[in-house]
């Protein structure tokens, strides 16, 4: 019906009494990469087991591309990352992956694929004495597993030193060029910020945010902060400039975007009084916590 | 339908490498010699071969046995998969959740007939090496095996229900423990003493066989033992096996794996991982 290949509408989730999904919206396009956000118990993993049908909603409706979720199509069509994935110790991550690859019905290149997530050394080593960061990538390569339409990865960070997060980055962005949707849930922020198409923050089950970061910043009104360093009198600098001194030799200022040249013109008009002038503006964090943190109604 | 051969294959694969099935193999032969020559002392007095004696004696090692071997499997079979966290992850492919228990069921049956007929089928030819075999001890022999993965059947079917509704492998374990106590030892206990109590009354004569091969351990003991003349004689057992008629031993046998894979399934049903 439509390029959709994840929709999901006003969908709550009731666990005892308590609301954990309440009035969730959020649809992927084809080839979208989407940042899921929220503290522990936003319900990031409870959304993702809505789509995968492993848990029953109570209203609204999930649709990957056509199919409903938990059919054999729409199980067909998703893979899944588990947050800290592990596996039967005693197989070796070859026949874990055949084994992946014959449920998915998929013809697979396992070695092949063992070895774009850089574990061709560890074919046929038991998972056992697999490190964690291994048995991340493991999950990884059965997410690569046929073309899925949905990939739905769950803190895939979790584990990884740094340059096999850049390879995972690297292979998301492979998915999503040959059209794949991927939902990442995650916390870590700085990463997420560069490598996604868009960002949706979940607090306490509701979805409070769902935009760009450039959209969500200017929405959020986060200040841009100035660090000016006074060659000589910090506490001249401040009074003329109008901020607060935050140590001996430096004077920090808070702008709005609109504001910021006009700021910068008054620092430069100052001349020598001025040594260095170092500009922040909002990060992910921030607005991660203004969205996540603050009760806003 | 290839999916669940698929899932059978690699719970082989974990059977051999985690040395399952090497140990309960072992198991099965030695308990199965042992008995075998520990038992071959009447063999004169009732003018029976030994390996009649000896499937007799090992008709009394089975009951223990096989749902004791069928439940150190099943147990972990999806409480396992849930605690590691593997199991959502398997559910999100297309493998539907019958698929996987019978590719599970398959595997593990496969591996306790394994044990069964090498455990038994030694210590039978070693019996009748030694003593001697005719054309009845080894239909005894051939019955023992059979029933005996049977009866492995109905507790691997009863320890995925236990499985699938225990929070966790370890609470799994221990109401496996608890099921083979219950079946295995207590039920016959609480027979012998309704048995007692009665003083030979109505209970004895008709209830008390019926609800005896109610019981799947106890249905297997009854079969083997009704079928040949001769272990009836060595295992001094008669009396039970004679107030039923011929197939209600084997209906029982037949039905509980049934019975308890359907209730597995339907317990696997409600598992959210």
């Amino acid at each position: 019906m439509t390029d959709k290949a994840l929709s999901i509408d006003h969908v709550l989730k009731d666990r005892g009494k308590t609301r954990v999904l309440d009035d969730i919206t959020l649809s992927l396009a084809s080839g979208q990469r989407v940042a899921l956000l929220g503290h522990n118990g936003a319900g990031k993993s409870t959304l993702i087991k809505t789509i995968l049908g492993l848990t029953p909603i109570h209203g609204g409706a999930i649709r990957i591309g056509d199919a409903t979720p938990g059919s054999a199509q729409a199980r067909q069509e998703t893979a899944y990352l588990p947050e800290a994935v592990s596996f039967h110790p005693a197989l070796t991550g070859r026949e874990q992956l055949t084994l992946f690859a014959k449920l998915s019905g998929a013809k697979a290149d396992v070695p092949g694929l063992l070895d774009r997530v850089g574990l061709s050394d560890a074919l046929d080593r038991r998972i056992g004495a697999y490190s964690k960061g291994m048995r991340q990538r493991l999950g990884l390569a059965q997410v690569l597993l046929g073309q899925p339409k949905v990939a739905l990865l769950d803190e895939p960070t979790s584990g990884l030193d740094p340059i096999s997060r850049q390879d995972l980055y690297a292979i998301i962005d492979e998915l999503a060029a040959q059209g794949t949707a991927v939902l990442i849930a995650s916390h870590a922020l700085t990463e997420v910020e560069a490598r996604t198409d868009r960002i949706a923050i979940m607090r306490k089950g509701r979805m409070v945010a769902d935009d760009t970061l450039n959209n969500l910043s200017a929405l959020a009104g986060l200040p841009i902060r100035l660090k000016v360093r006074a060659s000589a009198n910090a506490d001249a600098l401040a009074a003329e400039l109008g901020g607060s001194r935050i140590n001996g030799a430096s004077v920090e200022l808070l702008c709005t975007p609109s504001d910021k040249m006009e700021a910068l013109r008054r620092i430069a008009g100052m001349g020598d009084a001025v040594a260095d002038v170092e500009m922040t503006p909002p990060k992910l964090e921030d607005l991660y916590r203004y969205y996540a943190q603050e009760e806003r109604l | 339908m290839t999916r669940f051969l698929a899932i059978t294959r690699t719970e082989m694969l974990i059977l051999r490498r985690n040395r399952w099935l090497l140990v309960a193999t072992l198991i099965m032969v030695l308990f199965a010699l042992a008995l075998t020559f520990a038992g071959s002392a009447p063999t004169g007095t009732l003018g029976v071969d030994m390996l009649t004696v000896s499937v007799a004696s090992m008709t009394t090692l089975s009951v223990y046995l096989a749902p004791l071997l069928a439940l150190m499997i099943a147990f972990d079979a999806i409480a396992g998969d849930v605690d590691r966290g593997s199991l959502s992850l398997l559910l999100s492919y297309p493998a539907g959740r019958g698929e996987i228990l019978l590719g599970k069921f398959t595997a593990h049956l496969a591996a306790l007939a394994f044990a069964m007929t090498v455990g038994f089928g030694t210590a039978g030819a070693v019996a009748a090496y030694f003593g001697g075999a005719g054309q009845e001890s080894l239909m005894a022999l051939v019955r023992l095996i059979l029933t005996s993965i049977l009866l492995g059947a109905v507790f691997l079917a009863l320890g995925y229900l236990l499985s699938a509704l225990a929070r966790g492998a370890t609470a799994a374990a221990g109401l496996s423990a608890g099921l083979w106590l219950v079946f295995v030892v207590l039920y016959d206990l609480g027979l012998l003493g309704a048995v007692v109590m009665d003083k030979g009354g109505a209970f004895t004569q008709s209830v008390f066989p019926w609800v005896m091969v109610a019981n799947p351990a106890d249905a297997f003991r009854l079969w083997n033992i009704a079928a040949t003349e001769g272990v009836a004689m060595a295992s001094g057992m008669t009396g039970a096996a004679q107030a039923l008629p011929v197939w209600a031993a084997p209906a029982s046998l037949l039905i509980w794996p049934v019975i308890g894979f359907a209730l597995a399934r339907l317990a696997f049903r409600r598992v959210e991982p």
